[in-house]
């Protein structure tokens, strides 16, 4: 075992890990932020999404040490302090972008990153980014239309069939 | 996951020497190595992680060539070469999705080879050189055939020198579950010829298609190659598609090529 430290949310995090241990497996296991989920574990699904130096990253396919002195975002990161949501959670509830909700962490995470890079993004680049983000419930156009809203866009516009 | 050792060093000489332990690998942006150790596909008993290392970073201008960082991620490669080699930018874009663009990287692809990877089309087409701790290979010589490179063992690629075109393009039939190539193609144009690399189609993995070559050196047109094609036999047959279907995309994604990079 060995010492790892890293800023988790703002907040300085460390823990006794292995080699093998997985970014996702640190933040669950060690700091108990379960809201980072494992779908798929193959790197596929994108449930497990965080910010790795404010790049968006799949955190089951990158190990713990490798995020050693990094700045790690999840989504126990996103709400205020105070619970209020942020622009991107709160567009997700207004416009019914999640059902099961097992799926939201990572798309919330991703269109995160997303905005930061591209504040304003048209349909097609929203969908583009999402291509490693899976909703088994097949949410997509809702999810969408939450990031179009998130951004200050107009929703009411037709989105293509998927 | 299955217990190995992992060890980050700062500089190349540390990882040459944690790599020459057995079974020890070394680890790029680990999205291909990482699942395929989940499946106990690969199992090294050690990782040599090469993220550390500072000079394993970045784009630089390298006389008429780039010099890319093995360690440069995809989505930085995207970043830089935007202007200085545009259809090297639009390839390093379409890899996988973008969290996958934030941890992989060039040197982790070329030497993983996989024979539907984009990168091994680029390097192919560009006649670039696959520059080692130890020596310098040409792409020519460098890409051996399914998941196999001139890579020694312990060897680290350092950097890519990738020749700048004066025309390029890639086109890509994405296998959509997976985002690799079904079948993809890198037409570059230079002075003195044109060369065109295939990926996703071989059993033998990335190749040089030379008969198109020759005719778009002729004639740098989607014409110039209407009446040729790949010999299907030799080609990948899976779920996804025949060896017919496949050397018949080979002919349509070079024209497609061709058109990209001729406007």
């Amino acid at each position: 075992m060995v010492n790892v430290t890293m800023t988790v949310n703002g907040q300085t995090a460390s823990g006794e890990v292995e080699g093998r241990t997985l970014l996702s497996g640190f933040l669950r296991d060690n700091l108990g932020l379960t809201g980072t989920h494992i779908g798929c574990d193959t790197s596929q699904c994108g449930a497990c999404v965080v910010h790795v130096n404010g790049k968006a990253v799949k955190s089951c396919t990158m190990l713990a040490l490798e995020a050693d002195g990094a700045e790690v975002g999840t989504i126990e990161g996103q709400a205020a302090a105070d619970g209020t949501l942020n622009r991107i959670q709160q567009a997700f509830q207004d416009h019914h972008g999640l059902q099961c909700g097992f799926c939201t962490p990572g798309m919330v995470m991703s269109a995160a990153a997303l905005l930061q890079d591209n504040p304003e993004p048209s349909e097609q680049e929203i969908r583009e980014y999402l291509e490693g983000n899976l909703c088994r419930c097949t949410g997509y156009h809702n999810i969408v239309k939450a990031i179009l809203a998130a951004s200050g866009q107009p929703t009411e516009t037709p989105l293509a069939a998927e | 996951m299955y217990e190995f050792d992992f060890v980050r060093p700062a500089t190349i000489a540390e990882a040459v020497q944690a790599l020459a332990a057995d079974e020890a690998q070394a680890l790029g942006g680990g999205q291909t190595l990482l699942p395929t150790m989940k499946q106990r596909l690969a199992m090294p008993e050690a990782l040599v992680s090469l993220t550390g290392i500072d000079e394993l970073q970045g784009v630089c201008p390298d006389g008429e060539a780039l010099a890319i960082g093995a360690a440069t991620t995809h989505a930085d490669v995207e970043r830089a070469t935007a202007d200085s080699y545009p259809a090297l930018a639009a390839l390093a874009g379409q890899i996988g999705d973008p969290a996958v663009r934030n941890r992989g990287t060039i040197g982790g692809s070329l030497a993983n080879n996989d024979p539907s990877a984009c990168y091994p089309a680029a390097a192919l087409a560009s006649g670039a050189t696959i520059v080692t701790h130890r020596r310098e290979i040409a792409a020519d010589e460098y890409f051996e055939g399914l998941f196999s490179t001139a890579l020694e063992e312990d060897e680290i690629i350092t950097h890519v020198r990738m020749p700048v075109p004066q025309a390029a393009a890639y086109e890509k039939f994405v296998q959509p579950a997976s985002r690799f190539a079904l079948v993809g193609v890198f037409v570059a144009r230079f002075e003195d010829g044109v060369r065109v690399a295939v990926t996703g189609a071989s059993e033998e993995g990335v190749f040089r298609w030379e008969e198109a070559e020759a005719a778009l050196s002729q004639s740098f047109s989607a014409d110039a190659i209407a009446g040729l094609s790949v010999d299907p036999d030799g080609m990948i047959a899976d779920l996804h598609g025949s060896k017919a279907y496949r050397a018949h995309l080979v002919q349509v994604i070079t024209k497609r090529a061709v058109q990209a990079a001729a406007a």
